[in-house]
């Protein structure tokens, strides 16, 4: 069994047809709450921060990105499953934003989501029947109980499930995950939805079975006309599947483009890293070079300023948002690689770091040894594992211990590189207008 | 992940570090007896990294709980399992557990469950070290659990936090050294990174790759995904049903898989180079009652008559690689006439 990717639909094409969806400048933050009693002031997560970019009738649109990068919430809000907090969502032309549950429900049909887990969105209660026709009840889509059955049938053939009739009255335990995937999708598309958010469909499957539920996908995309937003952590799927991609980072796209151009060239560090990162299935291939980021994807309640990335980021410098806390970790990081009189003696140098009072701007060490900090800060700290250095500006040494100061790190505008959006100071130091800067950003330095 | 210049462990002299014969692994069900692992010999040398692959239910996993005796109670257990000479199979509870941390260790797929919320990281060590070595002080033991967390790139300055203090990849990370901090001689890792994004599922394999290259450390690695077997693995074992249909190194197997079954999984495999979808058709059978013959035969796109009747052994199909397939002369257990 094979199946190739078909060329663009032939009305995906931009010049006579709009885009499908439009997202402007959308946010959705989650509050959270601080403490037994205390409410969170304006503390929140910022799940989807900013994020603009359209779908075009027809295409396979791909939302990348790691765990924690707001992929899924930016999917469930563009179909307000989640109330987003500003911004807009065009469909066809209309603002889905400041409509109401009840304004929804008729829209809801021509909006589908396929969810990871099967085992999460199949009713365990409903027989295969029942859940595929579920949504016929609920839209008024069938006049009579047997017209629901013609039309669940006929969507359980167009799925692969055949003889539909032996699958109407089991129920979702008796069926494999392969199959319960499918059931999910005939479910989905059982109101002929035009534009339907994909997450992450097979990542729960097998290899084996994987490629089966893709090429189905692909099959329902041609014949059906579906428009797909499809939601992975996976590369290599999203390339084999998708039009065009955007890699999304703590709440931001870091770039987005056509995917053929974006795999071939990527143009942020963080694309870059995410595809140095993919194992690739050919032995002669292992002693490539690989640019591996530090650490994991921070917590987004606190996400780094300047650029998100730069804390991770193997190309960073010293406008990228270099802040107080990067220097405590990167402290940390090193000791993890000296041995341990060196590690003890640097510790005596520095104090304990719990007692560093860190801002954004600056980290002031009460340390007793004041004279040699500042000298190993001023000479040494270019030893340290990120760039945090080459953005320190003045290292004081005070009647209380030493003040180190970080020069301004703007958050990164989207600007247009090889032809597609690209938040990064290496083409050139942009500043976002309602971003998390360092410092005043329009003192940052040029690029390079 | 480098070094491909390092010695190649299969041409050390020393013996390999673990030995299995004949491992059957099963478990009783209400149809009757199922065996997940249903006959296997795998050799794993000193610094040698095997890869076990397979779609799910293939009898990988219990494959990797048979070879550190940690299954289920009911579940039987067949054959011959030595590590380093001694034999694991039949041995009393108490000796296998001072085995296993001190010889052989096991990385699981999720870091939380394995690790007690109440207790400070350094806890853990200083317990797993003591338990094993009460003549270890308590100070000499923090001494060791540091060094095992900075090796993993934990910082020292973090070693008194509770788990839940570190994200899920630090949390691996943890695991892994406590699973080292005793030096043992092979690692068992099942899916270490599965739960893991791809950037730090490749910080972890890459660890993995340091242990076994810098401190000799064997490695069975099982897993589903092929391109980590490709990135990290001197040899892979292909499951199938219970039994190993190929097993070779993997710059053979890779290039030219000889099992219609590994030929399979390696094209349905979907990596950035993937223009067409390929699928293995069917599923992997019912275990109470296996097929006769080759137990690949149902799904096989290569099925010859015989291939129902007669049960395929492991042959040599190239240079150190077997497959038991029938295609391949001696594969039938007949002798082979040069």
């Amino acid at each position: 069994m094979t199946g190739s990717r078909p060329a663009s639909a032939p009305w995906s094409d931009a010049g006579s047809n709009g885009p499908l969806l439009e997202v402007r400048d959308l946010h959705t933050h989650f509050p959270v709450r601080t403490g037994l009693f205390r409410r969170g002031g304006d503390l929140a997560v910022r799940a989807v921060d900013g994020v603009s970019f359209e779908v075009r009738a027809g295409e396979v649109f791909g939302l990348v990105g790691e765990s924690g990068s707001g992929k899924t919430t930016l999917g469930r809000s563009i179909l307000k499953l989640v109330q987003p907090t500003s911004g807009s969502i065009l469909y066809r032309g209309r603002d889905l934003v400041p409509l109401s549950e009840r304004d929804m429900r008729p829209l809801r049909r021509e909006l589908a989501l396929i969810f990871q887990d099967p085992n999460a969105s199949l009713n365990p209660a409903m027989t295969v029947g029942q859940g595929v026709g579920h949504p016929l009840r609920i839209h008024g889509l069938a006049s009579s109980r047997a017209e629901a059955r013609d039309q669940v049938v006929a969507m359980l053939q167009r799925v692969g499930l055949e003889p539909a009739e032996a699958f109407l009255d089991k129920y979702p335990e008796d069926v494999s995950g392969g199959q319960k995937q499918r059931v999910v999708i005939a479910r989905a598309l059982i109101t002929h939805p035009r534009f339907v958010v994909a997450d992450e469909p097979v990542a729960a499957l097998d290899m084996s079975v994987r490629a089966r539920v893709l090429e189905l996908m692909l099959e329902l995309q041609r014949d059906l006309e579906l428009t797909y937003l499809f939601i992975t952590h996976d590369l290599a799927t999203a390339r084999f599947l998708c039009d065009r991609i955007g890699i999304l980072y703590l709440g931001n796209f870091v770039e987005w483009g056509e995917t053929d151009r974006l795999f071939d060239d990527p143009q942020h560090p963080y694309t870059r890293a995410l595809l140095d990162a993919i194992p690739l299935p050919d032995p002669s291939r292992r002693d490539r070079d690989k640019q591996l980021p530090r650490g994991e994807i921070p917590d987004a309640l606190a996400p780094p300023l300047g650029c998100r990335f730069h804390p991770r980021c193997p190309a960073a410098f010293a406008p990228c948002g270099w802040e107080g806390r990067d220097l405590i970790e990167a402290l940390e990081s090193r000791w993890t690689e000296v041995d341990e009189d060196t590690f003890e003696r640097e510790l005596g140098l520095v104090g304990q770091l719990g007692d560093a009072e860190v801002t954004a701007t600056e980290v002031r060490f009460p340390s007793a040894s004041g004279v040699e900090l500042a000298r190993w800060l001023r000479h040494e700290a270019d030893q340290l594992p990120s760039a945090v250095a080459t953005a320190i500006t003045d290292v004081e040494v005070g009647a209380h211990g030493v003040t180190v100061r970080f020069g301004p790190g703007p958050e990164p505008a989207l600007q247009v590189v090889a032809g597609r959006p690209v938040a990064c100071h290496l083409h050139g130091v942009t500043v976002r207008p309602d971003g998390d800067h360092v410092g005043d950003p329009t003192a940052a330095p040029r690029g390079p | 992940m480098s070094a491909a210049a390092a010695p190649s462990p299969r041409t050390s002299s020393a013996g390999p570090v673990l030995s299995v014969r004949g491992l059957k692994v099963g478990y009783r069900t209400t149809r009757g007896p199922l065996w997940a692992v249903d006959g296997i010999d795998l050799e794993v040398a000193p610094g040698e990294s095997v890869g076990l692959v397979g779609e799910s239910g293939c009898g990988k996993s219990s494959l990797g709980r048979g070879l550190v005796q940690l299954l289920p109670p009911g579940a039987g257990v067949r054959g011959s399992v030595r590590l380093a000479d001694e034999e694991l199979v039949g041995t009393s509870s108490g000796s296998l557990r001072r085995r296993r941390g001190e010889d052989i260790a096991l990385v699981f797929q999720e870091p939380m469950t394995r690790l007690d919320p109440l207790m400070k990281v350094s806890t853990h060590f200083v317990q797993t070290i003591r338990a094993h070595r009460p003549d270890v002080s308590k100070d000499e033991a923090r001494h060791l659990a540091r060094a095992a967390l900075a090796q993993m790139g934990i910082p020292p300055t973090r070693v008194d936090d509770y788990p839940h203090e570190f994200s899920g990849g630090m949390r691996q990370r943890i695991m892994i050294a406590l699973a080292i901090v005793l030096q043992p001689q092979l690692i068992v890792a099942d899916e270490p990174t599965t739960a893991l994004d791809v950037i730090v599922e490749s910080q972890i394999l890459d660890i993995l790759d340091r242990l076994r290259r810098d401190e000799r450390v064997g490695l069975v690695l099982i897993t589903h995904n092929l391109g980590i077997v490709a990135e990290t693995c001197d040899r892979v074992a292909v499951m199938y049903a219970g039994r190993i249909v190929e097993i070779g190194p993997v710059e053979h197997i890779f290039s030219d898989p000889k099992h219609p079954y590994t030929q399979g999984l390696l094209a349905s495999t979907i990596s950035l180079e993937t223009t067409e979808l390929h699928t293995i058709d069917g599923y992997p059978p019912d275990l109470v009652s296996p097929p006769t013959g080759c137990r690949f035969a149902p799904r096989c796109p290569a099925v010859m008559d015989h291939c129902t009747r007669v049960d395929p052994t492991l042959t040599t199909v190239g240079p150190l690689q077997e497959a038991a397939c029938l295609l391949y002369p001696g594969a039938d257990g007949a002798a082979v006439t040069p």
